[in-house]
């Protein structure tokens, strides 16, 4: 038989572990390609947010007199929220990069058809969309930080300190937990219901997530002696990536790092064995 | 010379699927084996269970029971390694919305594993190859259903599969778009391509396909060569007949009285009729038909079609 350039000698195969190697590469390459692509859109939608927050409280809230934060002035209040945007941004960057993207996948372009034909394990794609949202989580953390330091009224001043070991750690632990909180959403919700997961989670996550406060400053929110709202936003993963950005960039009180660590790498864990599962379920049947 | 006993490249035993929560089997114990270089075409109505089918060949389907084997690989054990081996082209549009036509091509090279340069030229060729060379650097969303279809037949080609998987390839394309994909694919299986074709459309399998299986509730009705299977029905002539009149009336009468009449089916404002053999044919009918107090409007003669196969073996027709 002459098969030409289509003889096929399954012999010379390449093992699984050497093409999915390979096959992880090549993802992350178009990945890399597509964000060269519209790197404006980009930094765009990753610096929107943040300058606003900051625009608002920490530039027109000081200019009209209007007061945030109690007593210990705006200083205290600008320094507490700027680890916040970096711990917020890292959470959209989540949203946008793996969930929202995953969605269309699945649901209007099919593409995710083509995607787990690759030839390495179907769970490697969906972790391969967790790896880039979480290194676009990284470098939106990187652009959002100055942002947050400059944009400011005058007389108003962040006051940061960089913990290097602890924000070399942490934002990166961060990144990888709301990628697969990205991963979870993505392959839990149809496209047409995207408005339904920004209403129902994304903006609870968002402003019980501890962005424009400290936890330790709920304490007096109770009822008898229960601290409830204290109790209730511990369910919420953005409380632990804000409180461990504090730490990071900041001298201000935080939920303590022996928590932080931990369950954040348990938010980790829990959202990609969930969101691998799910992502499976929908690709195979 | 020394003949090698060689593995046909696709394999079933005894494969089945039963879907969570349905209470028959989709694919019913289908025991298959195509040999390199057919076009082989699986060939159904809807839910006939060709997809399914082509889906467990492609690790996107969990057979229930059996095994399968593409290229030697047994696809439930060793999915990651059988997909090396697998070109897919789905029946909707797949392609990298992110990504030009070019692109496109590029990196499904890389993720088979083929480094920068060659996927590169390979990109080029491809896109020459297939007439597509100006659109390359377009973007996915300017091209037509046609052309998106040769985009996604390149791509599937690109890392030379041992088999290219195509599922209703032509559904939705016009009548030149599928001429030219039908081309296309001849021109790849003299090449030595295999190629597995699910169909409902009877031309598209006459057309292409070297052994054709025809299916229906998930099992293997016939297998053989298109001419083998059209011969097997016995009938060498189907008559269509409009006619007014009774027209339960005129089919019976006409299956009864026209000599080699196998088989008389009503059809829209008419009656078709299956002859095998049958001298001054179309004379007979008509009187016949006259006799039955039918007025015949309009008479056409033609050969059976894999059509006149299904109906047969089913009763029923392929695009019910």
């Amino acid at each position: 038989m002459s098969h030409g350039t289509h003889a096929i000698d399954t012999r010379h195969a390449r093992s699984t572990l050497a093409a999915s190697r390979s096959a992880l590469g090549a993802l992350l390459l178009r990945d890399v390609t597509v964000l060269r692509k519209d790197v404006k859109l980009f930094v765009l939608r990753t610096v929107i947010q943040p300058f606003l927050l900051c625009f608002v409280f920490l530039f027109v809230f000081p200019k009209i007199g209007q007061s945030v934060g109690a007593g210990s002035g705006q200083s205290a209040f600008a320094t507490v929220l700027v680890a916040g945007v970096v711990g917020i941004s890292i959470m959209f960057q989540g949203v946008q990069s793996v969930a929202l993207q995953m969605s269309q996948e699945f649901g209007f372009t099919r593409e995710i058809e083509d995607r787990v034909q690759a030839p390495c394990p179907i769970w490697l794609v969906a972790l391969e969309k967790v790896i880039s949202g979480a290194i676009q989580g990284m470098v939106s953390a990187a652009i959002v930080l100055p942002i947050a330091a400059l944009v400011h009224a005058r007389g108003v001043h962040a006051n940061i300190h960089v913990h290097w070991l602890v924000m070399l750690t942490l934002v990166p632990l961060a990144c990888v937990a709301m990628g697969s909180l990205g991963l979870v959403l993505g392959t839990s919700f149809e496209p047409r219901n995207i408005g339904l997961m920004f209403g129902f989670i994304i903006l609870p996550i968002t402003f019980l997530g501890g962005t424009y406060y400290q936890w330790d400053r709920l304490a007096p929110v109770k009822i008898g002696s229960w601290h409830w709202l204290q109790t209730v936003v511990l369910v919420n993963p953005l409380l632990y990536v804000n409180e461990g950005m504090r730490a990071a960039f900041t001298n201000v009180a935080h939920i303590h790092l022996y928590v932080v660590y931990p369950v954040l790498v348990a938010f980790c864990a829990g959202f990609l064995s969930l969101g691998l599962r799910n992502f499976r379920r929908r690709v195979l049947s | 010379m020394t003949l090698i006993a060689r593995e046909p490249v696709i394999v079933t035993e005894q494969l089945c699927k039963r879907y969570i929560g349905a209470d028959f089997l989709a694919v019913d114990h289908l025991d298959l084996a195509v040999e390199a270089g057919e076009i082989f075409g699986l060939l159904g109505p809807n839910g006939a269970g060709k997809t399914t089918t082509a889906g467990m060949l492609t690790t996107r389907v969990v057979p229930t029971s059996g095994r399968a084997r593409v290229a030697g690989v047994d696809v439930l054990a060793h999915p990651a390694l059988a997909k090396q081996f697998l070109g897919v082209v789905s029946q909707s549009n797949t392609l990298d919305r992110q990504l030009t036509v070019w692109e496109n091509l590029y990196f499904h090279g890389r993720l088979f594993g083929i480094g920068a340069a060659p996927s590169r030229s390979r990109a080029d060729e491809l896109l020459e190859r297939f007439q597509l060379t100006k659109w390359a650097h377009a973007s996915v969303y300017a091209l037509s259903g046609g052309m998106a279809q040769r985009v996604m037949v390149a791509r599937s080609i690109f890392h030379r599969p041992a088999v290219l998987f195509m599922d209703e390839p032509t559904a939705g394309l016009d009548p030149q778009s599928r001429l030219a994909l039908w081309q296309i694919l001849q021109d790849l299986n003299a090449e030595g391509q295999t190629i597995l074709l699910s169909t409902h459309y009877m031309e598209e399998a006459d057309q292409l396909c070297g052994r054709v299986a025809i299916m229906d509730h998930g099992r293997i009705l016939a297998l053989d060569t298109p001419e083998n299977l059209k011969r097997s029905t016995g009938v060498d002539t189907i008559v269509t007949l409009k006619a007014t009149g009774d027209l339960d009336v005129l089919s019976k009468n006409l299956l009864e009285r026209v000599a080699g009449a196998t088989h008389a089916r009503l059809i829209d404002q008419g009656v078709e009729l299956h002859v095998a053999g049958a001298e001054q044919l179309l004379a007979r009918v008509i009187t016949e038909a006259e006799a039955s107090g039918s007025r015949v409007q309009d008479l056409s003669v033609a050969e059976p079609s894999l059509e006149t196969v299904f109906i047969n073996l089913t009763g029923k027709e392929l695009r019910d």
